[in-house]
């Protein structure tokens, strides 16, 4: 088999594949939604109009749907079969990186709650 | 195999395809490896920075009396930096696609915009970092700080050393022309790129909009 027909198999990561005019039109639209989810973060974060408590949440979904934005626009990361393996290396990616970011938050939360010093155990440490 | 036949379907399949999933096709050429190598290691610095961002999510308000988050961070500067690399990453992106078409006075002056811009941005933080000191909040102020400077000094080292390699590509370019190994190193450069972007979507929303909130 020819080195041609194999790489219609498989596509390298960040590779662009298709006429000119089809590469550019996708950087563009990724440009586009990445600066209009950009400003609508800011806009969330400054604005007054939407509940409080539901901002921070609201901001990291935000933040989730553009890096989805530069994935497929930008580094070409596509449900395509071609795609398979770069789609599976960062599946697991994103699994070790929640198992750590998340795994980590809540034990030292948890911690910090069940080791806080009570008032006046913290009297006493202050008197010696 | 002739241009004429078409290309064997995808996986395990036995139809067309001599392909039975066991390898026997031989090894994919070096176009598709050594881009997947440079991507599980872009994956990797992934991991490594996610541990710095759980450092920093623990830290956040261990602030020592010192000062916090919503006193130093300037979300005017931020959004400047935003869009300074979310440019340089769109550019970086159309000099790939005037590279593969070998042509090289749009592939170096995309390649130059690309290096200004991340200039900029870079500039900014080194800004920042250096009034952060000057207000009386250097790294070994808090714990908090410590983990900031980590985070974010972590990500502007990454793309200092992305300016560097930039540089020695286009400096390849220019020497070499559009062989087929100068265009994987440059892929892997554009990976690179793109997911410093990604990684700072995460820093500019997590770091200083969640941490300017009223």
């Amino acid at each position: 088999m020819s080195e041609n027909d194999s790489e219609r198999l498989n596509v390298a990561p960040g590779e662009p594949h298709d006429s000119m005019m089809s590469e550019t039109v996708s950087y563009v639209v990724g440009l586009g939604l990445a600066l209009l989810l950009t400003g609508v973060s800011f806009w969330v974060a400054s604005t007054s109009v939407l509940w409080g408590p539901g901002i921070a949440t609201g901001l990291i979904v935000l933040a989730i749907a553009q890096m989805g934005v530069h994935l497929v626009f930008f580094l070409h990361i596509t449900s395509g079969p071609d795609n398979t393996n770069n789609v599976l290396a960062l599946a697991f990616g994103v699994l070790i990186v929640f198992l750590v970011m998340i795994g980590t938050i809540w034990i030292m939360a948890h911690m910090n709650a069940n080791m806080t010093v009570s008032p006046e155990l913290m009297n006493l440490q202050m008197q010696h | 195999m002739t241009a004429g036949i078409e290309a064997p379907m995808v996986g395990l399949t036995h139809g067309a395809s001599e392909d039975t999933g066991l390898g026997q096709r031989g090894p994919e050429s070096k176009s598709i490896v050594v881009p997947y190598g440079f991507w599980l290691f872009v994956l990797s610095d992934m991991v490594l920075f996610s541990a710095l961002f759980a450092t920093y999510a623990t830290l956040v308000h261990a602030n020592d009396g010192g000062p916090t988050t919503s006193q130093l961070f300037h979300r005017d500067l931020v959004a400047v930096e935003t869009i300074a690399l979310l440019l340089s990453s769109f550019v970086c992106g159309l000099a790939m696609i005037t590279a593969k078409r070998a042509n090289m006075i749009w592939t170096q002056g995309w390649l130059v915009l690309t290096g200004l811009l991340g200039l900029v941005f870079l500039s900014i933080e080194l800004y920042e970092f250096a009034s952060m000191v000057a207000e009386g909040a250097p790294p070994q102020r808090s714990a908090f700080l410590s983990a900031f400077f980590t985070l974010v000094g972590c990500h502007g080292l990454h793309i200092t050393c992305g300016l560097l390699w930039l540089g020695t590509m286009m400096a390849q370019i220019w020497a070499k022309g559009f062989q087929q190994h100068i265009l994987r190193r440059l892929l892997c450069f554009s990976v690179f790129w793109h997911a410093l972007d990604i990684i700072w979507v995460a820093i500019f929303t997590i770091v200083y909009l969640i941490g300017t909130l009223s």
